[in-house]
């Protein structure tokens, strides 16, 4: 493998750091209102999301032919450019970790991606009315249509089994959800996880190491899926919590609509070729089944936390991603070196940040919101 | 820009449809289940009524979730 630069081995490295952080990232958006309900013990409900992201990323071959579906000029982008690219996108999916928000690890991604390129190749190498078409668009439609079919169905199911034997009931709505959470880990498993593998394929055909049209070897696929599945495993608790206990509470019945409401639009708009966020369809379904229950309290102050957190996610990453692009332009192979350095000493220093007040398996139901200092409960959202 | 309003409709209306389709048979389905277990409980006939009206109600779900999963897999198309 000669072909093998140390910018690519940089990339494919970097590449499976960003899977890694995609899979714990999302390990919410299908297992956070199981946890919450009870339907699957924490432990649980991570080990079999990860096996599901897997499994789901050994199903699907169909890897994308483009990085970004169209949002940037592919032929202008140099494994440079998606090394920062990837930079940018980890360190806004850590950050928005540490403070246990909820953001689109895509839009992280395409974020990344397009500061790296402005600044790599000009402005012409973006193509911004493919953003708006691509991103923003779906980005605010999807969590409104997933909200609202979460709170139509919600609504139905409190009031078809108002007057039946409460336990029954419970018990009968949290084997749903397991079924239907496994469902959006599978789903999870054969998008994001081919995000990783076409970067990674990609950068090889620019290298030369693959021919061109070339699908993805074996490694690259099992590499992607054990670092999404792995990822998934060690659980973003933070997120779990926040989506499983802080927008609203949530009761099985709930959970069966929320989830059900993001598989039919996961599977729905992909279908029809829509690119959209698995954490915001997820997020717009728990609050519609958070409307939909009478006397449910919907706490509009995280949710307004939340898409915060997803406007400024695009912007954010593109800036670290320009940074490292220029930085890796000007400096070349020291200059990668540099970013890597720095990337991962800011990676630790976050980790380090979330041990003050750290959030795991068995406290993950305890409260609602996640905090960073030591001292009890301090409002979320200041060093935002 | 070409925004494809047309796929963004029939998106909306199919997610609405299912989501409420499905969460509404489960919802029957759990009725099921329920009186079940409250005939049971009190020795009533109704236990097999209520059994029947589950399992039908969890076959169509889960002809649901089998179509879920032959849409994720492109192998099967």
């Amino acid at each position: 493998m000669d072909h093998i630069t140390f910018l690519v081995a940089v990339v494919i490295v970097t590449a499976l750091a960003f899977d890694f952080t995609n899979g714990f990232h999302d390990t919410a958006n299908a297992m956070a209102t199981s946890i919450a309900t009870g339907a699957l013990k924490p432990r649980t409900a991570v080990l079999v999301s990860g096996v599901l992201n897997i499994v789901g990323a050994f199903l699907s071959t169909e890897v994308a032919k483009t990085i970004s579906g169209g949002i940037v000029d592919d032929t202008l982008v140099s494994p440079a450019m998606i090394f920062a690219g990837l930079v940018g996108a980890i360190l806004w999916n850590l950050l928005t970790w540490l403070l246990g928000l909820p953001s689109s690890s895509s839009h992280a991604l395409f974020g990344g991606l397009i500061g790296a390129v402005w600044v790599g190749a000009g402005s012409h190498g973006v193509h911004f009315d493919k953003v708006v078409e691509k991103v923003l668009i779906p980005a605010v439609a999807s969590p409104v249509v997933a909200g609202v079919a979460a709170l139509i169905a919600t609504y139905c199911a409190y009031r078809l089994t108002a007057r039946a034997r409460r336990g029954s009931v419970t018990k009968g709505f949290r084997l749903g959800q397991i079924a239907s959470a496994s469902l959006v880990s599978l789903a999870h498993g054969t998008n994001d996880a081919q995000k990783t593998m076409g970067i990674i394929t990609l950068t090889l055909i620019s290298a030369g190491a693959l021919g061109h049209d070339a699908g993805p070897p074996v490694w690259v696929i099992a590499s992607a899926g054990l670092a999404i599945g792995l990822g998934t495993y060690i659980g973003g608790w933070r997120i779990i919590r926040t989506m499983g206990k802080g927008l609203t509470e949530i009761q099985s019945p709930q959970g069966f609509a929320a989830e059900t409401a993001s598989t039919t639009v996961i599977l729905a708009s992909a279908h029809l070729g829509f690119a959209l966020s698995t954490t915001q369809v997820a997020s717009g379904s728990i609050l519609g089944a958070g409307l939909g229950r009478r006397l449910a309290e919907v706490r509009w102050g995280v949710a307004g936390r939340m898409v915060a957190a997803w406007l400024i996610t695009l912007p954010a990453a593109a800036l670290v991603g320009g940074v490292s692009a220029s930085a890796v332009k000007h400096g070349g192979d020291l200059g990668t070196v540099v970013v890597a350095l720095v990337g991962a000493a800011l990676a630790a220093g976050i980790v380090l940040l979330s041990r003050r007040n750290p959030v795991h398996a068995n406290n993950v139901n305890d409260a609602h919101e996640v905090t960073i200092r030591t001292e009890p409960p301090a409002p979320v959202g200041t060093a935002a | 820009m070409s925004l494809d309003w047309n796929a963004l409709g029939q998106v909306t209306a199919v997610s609405i449809g299912v989501t409420v389709a499905v969460v509404v048979v489960f919802a029957l389905g759990v009725l099921g289940l329920a009186r079940h277990e409250g005939a049971r409980d009190e020795a009533d006939g109704a236990s097999a009524l209520g059994t029947a009206q589950a399992a039908l109600c969890f076959l169509a779900c889960a002809a649901v979730v089998a179509y879920g999963i032959w849409l994720i897999v492109p192998r099967f198309h």
